[in-house]
């Protein structure tokens, strides 16, 4: 088997096989409501991932994930309140601002060559900051509109659902994987992940990439901005806090590689599912604390760190020896 | 003797000059503002304050700098503070003496460094995503010591640490004081500062070198541990409780701020901590104006995202090529003048 394929055929194991132990102990977390929930729980996670995916694919990091949930439902609630825009063109307008403020990121980045790290802090705390100027409060959402958005669902055999937002998700996700691996753009972003040096010497336009990169990350959180307003029908500025950690350790969860260069779209799914099925396990469980959760998942992280090491150290060798 | 103060002074200058503006912008709209007075033996006013406030940045932005001058970067720090407030309130209200509650809490501390340290240094894995697990964990690991509730306590030791006053100044005041001086004097008298930042400058040049880096390294984290654990106790003694929800949340972003804006460059090399710590207070000094004026305080945000791109701007390397045709000029003519003379 190809060594790019270790660490995701390792995240897919530990997947099965945590399924697997769940499903001994409580089998009806195999329900098709379990799985269905666990699609909508976590679909806004979910669509921040894509975007995250990418930017680490590329080498970098984008902190404001977060923020700009929370900026892009404080901004709809506000909207559909005080004006009588209609919820798609609001969707639309948000949808244009966040891809900006990503885009203006991915150019402050390639054009002050300063770290991603530091850059998308500045656009965290700018676009939290932007949040709370619009409102303080946690605003409600009532249009009628959000309600039939809210209303639509494809039901699974055994009563479970997919929601609107649960397969809006599923389809980010198989539009991630095409453009990863089917488009200019994704092989350019693997490219500058693998160095940008080299990438530049093999004619990939690092300006423009790196400048689509994080824009397309905006574009993904302004998503995923909206698919939590639906999922909470409020919007409220000190919401999603953390989210970018979340999407950050799915990615790495998800076997993709946090220097770039190499991972994949369909890992992070992976990834995400498997932080899913320990918070639906602990909530099945009953006893354990909600803590456990964070504890788990940070061990997850460092084996998969761990792992990674591991696979670079042996590809080294065998070049190496070969 | 004077030379060596004066490239010091040209050092911190700009913060200098950033602390003064801010400072004065806000006395002239509250007059009350620098006003200093002494009660109860002790110095109360808003400068105070600012200072007072400021304690857990100003420590955590100690221990930040040496890790960034090694081009590394500690995210865990702030989930250090909850873990070592929930270590220390649950020593001490399980009845152990101040002394042992202080001595285990700062080796949880520095233990948490040395596992960040080995990470980085033995595993080699960056340090973003070396210090991410421990973020991640340690508010975990914080609820599982307090078993998820806020545990208070009242030692008048332990609160003394927090509220205290000692030679007119706050105890918190006091013990970054202290603690940044032994610091500074610890890496600028010996070698250790350069050494440090000979790693940063290039980690394989230095190793080649003889630089024992993997050790130096591990020592980096573990001072940040230990600054981590200082201000976990202070922070703890201040509420007289530890709070493992809330306890450090986000400080650490607000420690490489401040590091940032004194003029320490995430890049890795040349540290300054006297600079990390007037940066701290800047950041503090700003908060408390917007306190002040009346603004609701989520304005903060905004302007410490105007600071970080101002900062960047400075610092890139892109800025100084294209501005230093204006810097060169300036050095020819001042050469051709002492020519002419």
């Amino acid at each position: 088997m190809k060594q790019k394929y270790l660490p995701l055929t390792a995240t897919i194991l530990i997947f099965v096989l945590s399924y697997a132990l769940c499903a001994a102990q409580y089998p009806n977390i195999l329900s098709t409501r379990v799985i269905g929930n666990l699609l909508t729980d976590n679909a806004f996670l979910g669509i921040a991932a894509v975007g995250m995916t990418f930017v680490i694919l590329s080498g970098g990091i984008d902190l404001s994930v977060g923020s700009i949930i929370a900026f892009t439902g404080v901004f709809l609630a506000v909207v559909l309140e005080h004006t009588s825009m209609h919820p798609l063109v609001a969707f639309a307008l948000v949808l244009a601002i966040t891809t900006l403020f990503g885009a203006l990121m991915g150019v402050i980045i390639h054009y002050l060559e300063m770290p991603a790290f530091i850059v998308t802090l500045a656009g965290m705390f700018l676009a939290r900051g932007m949040a709370f100027v619009l409102s303080i409060d946690s605003i409600p959402i009532k249009h009628p509109f959000y309600a039939t958005l809210k209303g639509l669902y494809y039901k699974l055999p055994g009563g479970g659902r997919i929601t609107l937002i649960g397969g809006l998700m599923l389809l980010v996700f198989a539009v991630g994987i095409l453009i990863a691996h089917r488009t200019r753009f994704g092989t350019n972003v693997y490219a500058l992940g693998g160095g940008t040096a080299t990438a530049k010497l093999m004619g990939v336009p690092v300006a423009s990439t790196t400048v689509k990169i994080y824009a397309f990350s905006g574009l993904l959180a302004g998503l995923s901005g909206i698919v939590f307003s639906l999922y909470t029908s409020a919007g409220y500025s000190l919401a999603a806090v953390g989210v970018e950690l979340d999407a950050i350790t799915a990615v790495v969860i998800g076997g993709t590689l946090l220097t770039g260069g190499s991972g994949f779209v369909a890992g992070t799914l992976v990834g995400l599912f498997i932080q899913g099925l320990i918070q639906t396990y602990i909530t099945f469980d009953g006893s354990l604390s909600s803590w456990w959760t964070k504890i788990l998942i940070g061990a997850l992280l460092f084996a998969f760190i761990l792992l990674q090491k591991g696979i670079i150290h042996l590809s080294r060798d065998a070049r190496q020896r070969a | 003797m004077t030379s060596i103060l004066r490239t010091y002074l040209a050092r911190l200058l700009p913060q200098l000059i950033a602390l003064a503006a801010i400072l004065i912008a806000i006395s002239m709209t509250f007059p009350g503002f620098l006003n200093l007075e002494i009660q109860n033996g002790r110095l109360y006013g808003s400068l105070i304050d600012i200072l007072n406030r400021g304690a857990p940045v100003v420590l955590l932005a100690i221990g930040m700098t040496v890790v960034i001058a090694t081009k590394g970067i500690d995210l865990s720090v702030g989930a250090v503070m909850a873990i070592c407030g929930a270590v220390a309130a649950s020593f001490i209200t399980s009845g152990h003496s101040l002394l042992e509650t202080l001595f285990v809490t700062i080796a949880v501390g520095i233990l948490c460094g040395v596992w960040n340290g080995i990470l980085v240094a033995v595993l080699d894995i960056q340090p973003i995503i070396a210090t991410l697990v421990l973020m991640v964990a340690g508010r975990g690991i914080a609820q599982l010591v307090t078993e998820g509730a806020i545990l208070t306590f009242n030692d008048p030791g332990l609160i003394f640490i927090g509220s205290g006053s000692f030679a007119g100044l706050p105890m918190p005041v006091v013990v970054w004081l202290v603690f940044g001086i032994l610091v500074a004097l610890l890496v600028r008298q010996s070698a250790l500062g350069m050494l440090i930042e000979a790693i940063g400058v290039n980690r394989q040049a230095s190793t080649l070198s003889g630089v024992l880096t993997p050790v130096l390294l591990i020592a980096a984290y573990m001072l940040s541990g230990l600054s981590a654990a200082i201000a976990g106790i202070i922070a703890a003694a201040d509420i007289r409780g530890a709070d493992a929800n809330n306890a450090g949340l986000w400080l650490e972003l607000d420690a490489i701020l401040a590091v940032v804006v004194g003029g320490t460059s995430l890049l890795g090399g040349r540290f300054s901590i006297a600079a990390s710590v007037l940066g701290a207070i800047i950041i503090q000094a700003i908060n408390t104006g917007i306190l002040l004026s009346g603004f609701p305080p989520e304005f903060n945000l905004i302007i410490k995202a105007a600071i970080i791109v101002f900062i960047l701007v400075l610092q890139s390397p892109r800025f100084r090529t294209a501005f230093a045709f204006l810097a060169v000029p300036r050095r020819a003519a001042k050469t051709t003048e002492q020519e002419a003379k």
